[in-house]
């Protein structure tokens, strides 16, 4: 009978540590505890070039991260791309003039969206359109124009010594 | 030639003969389940022997698992100046592949191998045959108590890996090599997601863990009833987990991660 009772008593332990196991993987390891998706709303905001933005990119105001990247899309009217933001529902006191843009964390960092509040009296609701929006710094367009602005210097300070 | 020709086919009739009782075999233990639920005690006398004491091995490994892991992923994330990505890089790889995947191989060794020989010791020495006699189904006595036990045991054995593993490479990049505490927590949990990477473990775990205890106790009640059949019979238990563990390791990981 103690036998059993023991056995019983380990194989309680090992269920128990093996259950607080898999909730330390979901608390301390995974993002669960620091932002959940659950309640939200969305907003939408059009976007020359998205860069290397992706899906679940972080979305911030001051540096805070207010919420996340839904869905990309392209608009064939347009011929822009689509960003469809999810906003923590604590976060939803922006203005409609909120202006978007795509930065990049650090110089390989990844790509993120920071709005920036505006001034205006209206507030942005559930579905609604951020209006002014910057796209991303693509590294090639600007290396290019700098390189091709360095060119041009060149040509006119050789013409000017002759 | 025509004998070699021969030979091939009576081998491939053989090995679909094998997958088919296998098959069957595992249908038939499925159906002892229910059994098992009325009688509690038998399996948790088989969770202590297959769960409980591989939990030493299990963490031991784990703990060295994730302190190499920081250890080398260090020396190459510092020459970019990213040693605050550590926590990400040691979390992402146990918690999707290692975890699961050493786990299995551990527990095919531990707690399979043990299976298959204790079942084909039985059967050897005409214990199953016995129980027949007694009219007591050994399918419902002795093999559905220890798959079962195997199956709920490796999706714990998996996760207490990890996390073992994990604070052995916190231990060893924050307490040894100097990364910032803050840093490797916050990065890891900004960068691991619980349905993505946590839930696909586990989901990794559980296939591991029915297909290893299926094969641990199909070559068990498979067995040639000779000393030398058992041997044999253990160490396909070993070879075949092996195999299907890293096989299915990546038809999983192709599903599961490869959608873009």
């Amino acid at each position: 009978m103690k036998q059993t009772k023991t056995t019983e008593l380990l194989v309680g332990v090992f269920i128990v540590a093996g259950v607080a196991a898999l909730f330390v993987l979901a608390m301390k390891v995974s993002n669960l505890s620091s932002f959940s998706q659950a309640d939200g709303y969305t907003l939408t905001a059009h976007f020359e070039n998205v860069g290397g933005l992706k899906v679940r990119s972080p979305v911030t105001v001051g540096g805070v991260r207010v919420g996340r990247v839904a869905r990309i899309d392209y608009d064939s009217g347009r011929f822009e791309a689509v960003v469809t933001l999810e906003l923590d529902s604590k976060y939803d006191q922006f203005p409609d003039d909120t202006s978007a843009s795509i930065f990049t964390s650090g110089l390989l960092g990844e790509q993120y969206i920071a709005l920036e509040p505006g001034g205006g009296e209206d507030l942005l609701t559930d579905g609604s359109e951020i209006e002014m929006t910057q796209s991303a710094l693509v590294l090639e367009k600007l290396v290019g124009k700098f390189l091709f602005n360095k060119a041009a210097e060149g040509d006119q300070s050789a013409e000017g010594e002759e | 030639m025509l004998e070699w020709i021969r030979q091939l086919g009576r081998g491939g009739f053989g090995f679909f003969e094998k997958l088919g009782r296998s098959n069957l075999f595992l249908l038939k233990t499925l159906a002892g389940i229910p059994s098992v639920l009325r009688r509690p005690y038998l399996l948790i006398a088989q969770l202590l022997s297959v769960g409980v004491l591989s939990l030493l091995l299990i963490a031991v490994s784990g703990l060295f698992v994730g302190m190499v892991l920081a250890l080398q992923g260090y020396n190459t994330l510092v020459d970019f100046g990213a040693e605050e990505s550590l926590g990400v890089v040691v979390a992402l790889s146990i918690v999707r592949e290692l975890g699961p995947v050493v786990t299995a191989l551990l527990f095919a060794g531990r707690a399979g191998s043990a299976l298959t020989a204790e079942i084909g010791l039985m059967k050897a020495t005409e214990q199953l045959s016995g129980m027949e006699m007694m009219a007591v189904d050994p399918i419902h006595r002795v093999i559905a108590p220890r798959f079962l036990a195997g199956v709920l045991s490796m999706p714990l054995l998996a996760a207490i890996f990890s996390a073992v593993g994990i604070y052995g490479g916190y231990f060893v990049g924050v307490g040894l090599l100097g990364v910032d505490d803050g840093s490797f927590w916050s990065q890891m949990q900004s960068k691991v997601d619980l349905n993505e990477d946590v839930y696909n473990g586990v989901i990794k775990s559980v296939v591991f863990g029915v297909v290893v205890s299926w094969i641990a106790v199909f070559e068990g009640y498979d067995t040639v009833p000779t000393s030398e059949g058992v041997s044999r019979s253990t160490t396909r238990t070993v070879v075949y987990s092996a195999f299907a563990v890293l096989g299915l390791d990546f038809v999983l990981t192709a599903l599961m991660f490869g959608d873009y």
